[in-house]
């Protein structure tokens, strides 16, 4: 029997109002809206020290001397005191990768604006400020690389001399591109996403102390992955993993950013030893801005064959990422290009495929995978890449998307890159997105004009989401972490309440409440009496972490795992105690029922616990406390899925953008909590229209990050985020339990395409097209301009 | 993001106030509602050595209307104005404009005063009180004076306060029945500063306009009497007659090389006449 039909043989029996599929408000938010989170701010520690650090302005030069006051000498540190710490080192085993290495402090050079020079403490941030304030650089400031394409150009500055080039890593993929190149129709685009910041409200942030009753090094720390933190401290600081404990309290958004092992983290734990007392380093939205939470700033060529009916013959592409100065830990610098070559092809089946990408290293932020990771880029510019090539053919952008996407027949299916796609029905998503949106109304609109003199645009965008993609996926990767079985912990205690223990960690996702659904389901024990247990090394089984959408897929299969195996033990026990036969009993809405009586899952417990004497002498002696591991039954990832449909109204003036209607059909396989999902696609929603119009970390020649505030940084507020129409679909996934998927990325991906599609539907009388996100004002207005001069200079 | 260390003084009069910064030179700066001081302590883009308080100074909260026009006291912040807990100059005139500044919560501690002190060519009070031609009350050691707001801004982020001068009040005409105000702000998202402003006040009995494009890194460009932009005369129908390539011209005489700036800049102050004539329509069908 496969655990898929284990789970639902179990579930099947029992009441549903708490189990999975159920429409239950999150645990986690009484706290959580009533201000009485735990986050690493709210903590307070006797004799704690404030720490500032001295950053480098400049983005690259070399280090000619740090003067240090005289006064200060014992408050300050740079380098040069660091004894026994090891810079960060994030390899990728692909082959050709070259290894950056980042000193905690910087040693030698400075290779971006932010980069760490020396710490200070002090009993105040501000008094810490005020001395880093102090502290003299003697900076001999060399040529910076503020973009990548040229930064691939030989003869550009060196990020790092000894590599020779500025690439981290190359990649190329060919299957068979040149059987396209007859294709009667070629259409080639260069589109491009800006650099981001992931702008989690809560910043990063440590309080670290050392705990000399247990020998322990006690790091609070906003983490997304404690157990991974762990391995990555333990060799940075050249201590054994059992000498670390790692506790992430509640967290306030992570989004990939809080999945990373930050430079001030190492330096706080050596600090805290140093000190012999507790150290805390806040991150502020400056640092977080210009220092640290950089993402998805990718550069695509890419060139579409079709048939006149649109059926495509084949997809050609060159793409850069801009990777930064460093590798970033654990995932490193050439996950997104290496993503990008892989996924490109997204929900389409074509024959022939040809993807080069470039990592490349730059004196900017390391780039860190942010919520969606390389699939936003990777679907704005396939997306916006398809229209283009409808409007060639003059065909309606839902006719060159059906003549492709990968058809429910075919399922499961393996794409050109050999993805494997689990179940699904793409094509409907679409239709239903387009009958949702009213696409043949919102065109009669369009034909007609608007009295206010805006153009009206219809955007459509599809994407897939692989996700809890296992072992088989990173190991290739070669990356510091590799995720295998997902363990978790299942234990009921004596008044018959039920916790749980994962690795993994909430920092949003409501996994509080959904797991202790998915123990409900099984066991019958109400939500409000399950506690979960996490984000603490010293209490959890080890896990990779919250990332890659994962979470329900390995957490909640282990959980269901674990569950499973408690609930033949209690059955077992309530056998004893009802003197029934084993196979006379069975568990039903938390009894165990017999031929002629029951008795709870709480007297159970109080039996096992405190009445052991009431039990016979072979009782099985495991009790009710389980460890399970899980891994679906392929670890080749969930493919959930969306269709995304908005109508926006754009006027060419001004440049100014309104979303008007959206629409979103997804598939994430069976919802734990529809609720919870549908909060998912909203915050990744308002995310994905930032990228579209809003987000950029803009530089100068120079390699200066220039928006230092969020004035500058311009995140989408709540006017700006429209209430989408959301639609879902339930294809169960046949490899996991309960037929899950992962869904806490995609939001965040179909926007940006589904934006600048509809703005691009709307502009294409004017003549105008934007492949640049964020579409923003000035970027339309200058195209309008230019569209208008070109057509006066043709007339 | 933490300030450097200064020392805090909360005067409860002028001449206290005017005293301290006075003592304090260039060293010393007054706060208001801190909206765009404190952004700026943090930043340590500011490193006063002390900060004067203006907060205690009740005389700087009262508002006296006239004949003729309303001298609001420099402490009126952005929401007394948009909550109508101060009169008006005319039917929702500041109202309006002070309702597009910013979020709420900036709204209920930046004040007319810091806003016009600060001069940001890009917020809403320099502009709007630009156009309606509004003088400022400045107090200093050795007196009072009044200046024109034209003169009072000198440029981005500066002014013609001297060290120890406060700005008092600000008194600004009130506008005829006759004449409608357009205000157009264009920005990027709700609360955010301008990156282009159209104002246009026009009384066509009297054959009159005033325009103003701003938030373009100076003080606003003001056209005190703004008929060669209409075609040379002033009537109902003037927004009609708008001239979009004299307004880029006077763009491009005071520096404005960016042909896309320009182009909005222009647009928006279209939109603001557009917006005038519109309301002489909209209050004529509703008596
Ligand atoms: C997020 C945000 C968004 C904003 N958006 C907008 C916007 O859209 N439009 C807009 O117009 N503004 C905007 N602002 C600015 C806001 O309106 C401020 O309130 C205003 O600029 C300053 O007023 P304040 O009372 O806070 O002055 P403060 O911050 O206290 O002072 C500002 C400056 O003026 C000086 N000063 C203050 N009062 C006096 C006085 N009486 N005499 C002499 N000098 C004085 C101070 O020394 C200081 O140099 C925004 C601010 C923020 C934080």
């Amino acid at each position: 029997m496969s655990e898929t039909q284990a789970h639902e043989g179990v579930g099947a029996r029992l009441p549903r109002q708490e189990g999975v599929g159920a429409r239950l408000p999150r645990k986690e938010d009484d706290r959580l809206m009533r201000g009485r989170g735990q986050f690493i701010a709210d903590i307070r520690m006797t004799g704690m020290q404030d720490v500032a650090f001295v950053r480098s302005p400049l983005a690259h030069a070399r280090i000619r001397g740090i003067h240090v006051p005289d006064d200060l000498k014992d408050r300050v540190f740079t380098a040069a005191d660091l004894d026994g710490v090891k810079p960060i080192r994030a390899v990728s085993g692909l082959p050709g990768f070259k290894v950056s290495e980042q000193p905690v402090l910087a040693t030698g050079k400075v290779r971006q604006v932010g980069e760490l020079i020396a710490m200070c403490v002090a009993d105040t941030r501000a008094e810490a400020e005020d001395m880093a304030a102090r502290v003299e650089l003697d900076l001999e400031e060399l040529p910076a690389l503020h973009d990548m394409l040229e930064a691939r150009k030989p003869g550009a500055p060196l990020v790092h001399e000894h590599w020779g080039d500025n690439v981290f890593l190359e990649s190329l993929v060919n299957i068979n591109i040149e059987a396209a190149f007859d294709a009667p129709v070629k259409v080639s685009r260069t589109i491009s996403t800006a650099r981001q910041c992931m702008a989690p409200i809560e910043g990063r942030g440590a309080v670290i102390h050392f705990d000399h009753r247990c020998d322990q090094l006690v790091v609070h720390t906003a983490s997304q992955m404690p157990h991974i933190v762990r391995s990555g401290l333990s060799e940075c600081l050249q201590m054994e993993e059992g000498q670390i404990r790692i506790i992430s309290p509640d967290v306030g958004g992570g989004f990939g950013y809080k999945a990373i092992l930050l430079a001030e983290e190492v330096c706080l734990g050596w600090l805290a030893q140093k000190l012999r007392r507790p150290v805390r380093w806040l991150e502020d939205r400056r640092e977080h801005l210009t220092a640290n939470a950089n993402c998805r700033e990718h550069h695509y060529e890419i060139t579409l064959y079709a048939e006149r009916d649109g059926t495509l013959r084949g997809i050609d592409c060159e793409a850069s990422v801009d990777s930064g100065a460093y590798s970033a830990y654990p995932f490193s610098a050439c996950l997104e290009a290496a993503q990008v070559a892989s996924i490109l092809p997204g929900p389409y089946d074509f024959p022939a495929y040809r993807c080069r990408t470039w990592s490349v290293a730059t004196n900017k932020c390391p780039i860190l995978p942010y919520r969606g990771v390389a699939r936003t880029g990777v679907c704005f510019a396939l997306e916006v890449a398809l229209d283009a090539l409808a409007a060639e053919l003059g065909l309606p952008p839902e006719v060159v998307r059906l003549k492709n996407l990968v058809r429910p027949e075919q399922m499961p299916f393996d794409n050109i890159t050999n993805k494997h796609f689990d179940s699904g029905d793409y094509p409907q998503a679409l239709h239903r997105a387009l009958d949702a949106i009213k696409a043949d109304t919102v065109r009669a609109r369009q034909t007609a004009g608007e009295r206010d003199g805006r153009r009206i645009g219809l955007g459509l965008s599809i994407y897939c989401e692989q996700a809890a993609h296992g072992t088989s996926v990173y190991s290739g990767w070669g990356i510091p972490m590799v995720p295998g079985h997902e363990q978790a912990g299942a234990r009921l205690t004596p008044d018959g309440g039920l916790e749980l223990r994962i690795g993994a960690h909430s920092h949003g996702q409501g996994l509080e409440t959904t797991l202790a659904q998915v123990a409900c389901e099984i066991l019958g024990i109400p939500v409000a009496r399950t506690r979960l247990v996490h984000g603490d090394t010293a209490m959890t089984p080890y896990s990779t972490g919250s990332w890659g959408s994962r979470v329900m897929v390995m957490a909640g299969g282990a959980v269901a795992t674990a569950c499973t195996e408690l609930a033949e033990r209690v059955r077992r026990i309530g056998a004893h105690m009802l003197q029934a036969r084993l196979d006379e009993v069975r568990l039903e809405n938390g009894r165990v029922v017999g031929p002629a009586g029951d008795v709870t899952i709480s007297q159970v417990a109080h039996t096992w616990y405190r009445r052991p004497q009431d039990l016979p002498a072979d009782v099985d002696p495991h009790g009710l406390e389980v460890t399970a591991g899980y891994k679906p039954q392929r670890d080749s990832g969930t493919f959930s899925y969306a269709a995304h449909a908005v109508v926006v109204a754009v006027d060419p003036e001004l440049g100014e953008v309104e979303i008007l209607d959206y629409v979103i059909v997804e598939d994430g396989g069976t919802l734990v909590n529809p609720m919870v999902v549908d909060g998912q696609i909203l915050g990744g929603l308002a995310q994905g229209i930032g990228t579209a119009l809003y987000e950029e970390m803009p530089f100068d020649t120079s390699g200066q990050p220039l928006a230092s505030t969020l004035a500058d940084y311009l995140l989408p507020g709540a006017p700006e985020v429209p209430l989408p129409f959301i639609d879902h679909m339930a294809t169960p996934s046949p490899y996991t339990a309960f037929g899950v998927k992962g869904i806490g990325e995609g939001g965040a991906i179909a926007p940006p395409a589904a934006i600048a599609n509809a703005i691009n539907d709307a502009l294409r009388p004017v003549g105008a097209e934007m492949l640049r996100a964020p579409v923003t004002p000035r970027r339309i207005v200058e195209s309008v301009l230019k569209a208008r001069a070109n057509r006066r200079s043709a007339a | 993001m933490k300030p450097a260390p200064f020392r805090m003084e909360r005067p409860r009069d002028i001449a206290g106030a005017t005293a301290l910064l006075a003592t304090g030179g260039d060293g010393a700066k007054a706060m208001a509602g801190s909206q765009s001081l404190g952004p700026m302590l943090n930043l340590r883009l500011a490193t006063p050595e002390l900060i004067v308080d203006l907060t205690g100074i009740d005389a700087l909260r009262t508002v006296r209307e006239e004949p003729g026009h309303v001298v609001y006291g420099a402490l009126i912040t952005h929401a007394d104005v948009e909550d109508g807990r101060v009169p008006d100059v005319g039917a929702h005139i500041l109202r309006r404009v002070a309702g597009g500044i910013a979020y709420r919560a900036v709204r209920n501690r930046g004040t007319l005063g810091g806003s016009l002190a600060h001069a940001d060519p890009a917020a809403d009070w320099v502009n709007a009180l630009s156009a309606l031609g509004a003088e400022v009350e400045i107090a200093g050691p050795d007196g009072t004076r009044r200046l024109a707001i034209g003169a009072f801004l000198t440029g981005a982020l500066s002014t013609a306060l001297a060290a120890g001068e406060i700005l008092v009040a600000v008194q600004v005409p009130k506008v005829p029945a006759s004449a409608r105000f357009g205000y157009v702000k264009h920005c990027r998202k709700v609360g955010e500063f301008a990156h282009a402003i159209g104002a246009v006040l026009v009384d066509p009995e009297a054959g009159s306009c005033r325009a103003l494009m701003g938030a373009i890194d100076a003080p606003p460009l003001l056209f005190p009497d703004a008929a060669r932009l209409f075609g040379g005369h002033i009537d109902a129908g003037f927004a009609a007659r708008f001239d979009a390539t004299a307004a880029d011209a006077a763009l491009t005489a005071a520096g404005m090389d960016d042909a896309v700036d320009r182009h909005v800049h222009v647009e928006v102050l279209r939109r603001a006449a557009v917006q005038a004539a519109t309301l002489f329509t909209e209050t004529r069908s509703a008596a």
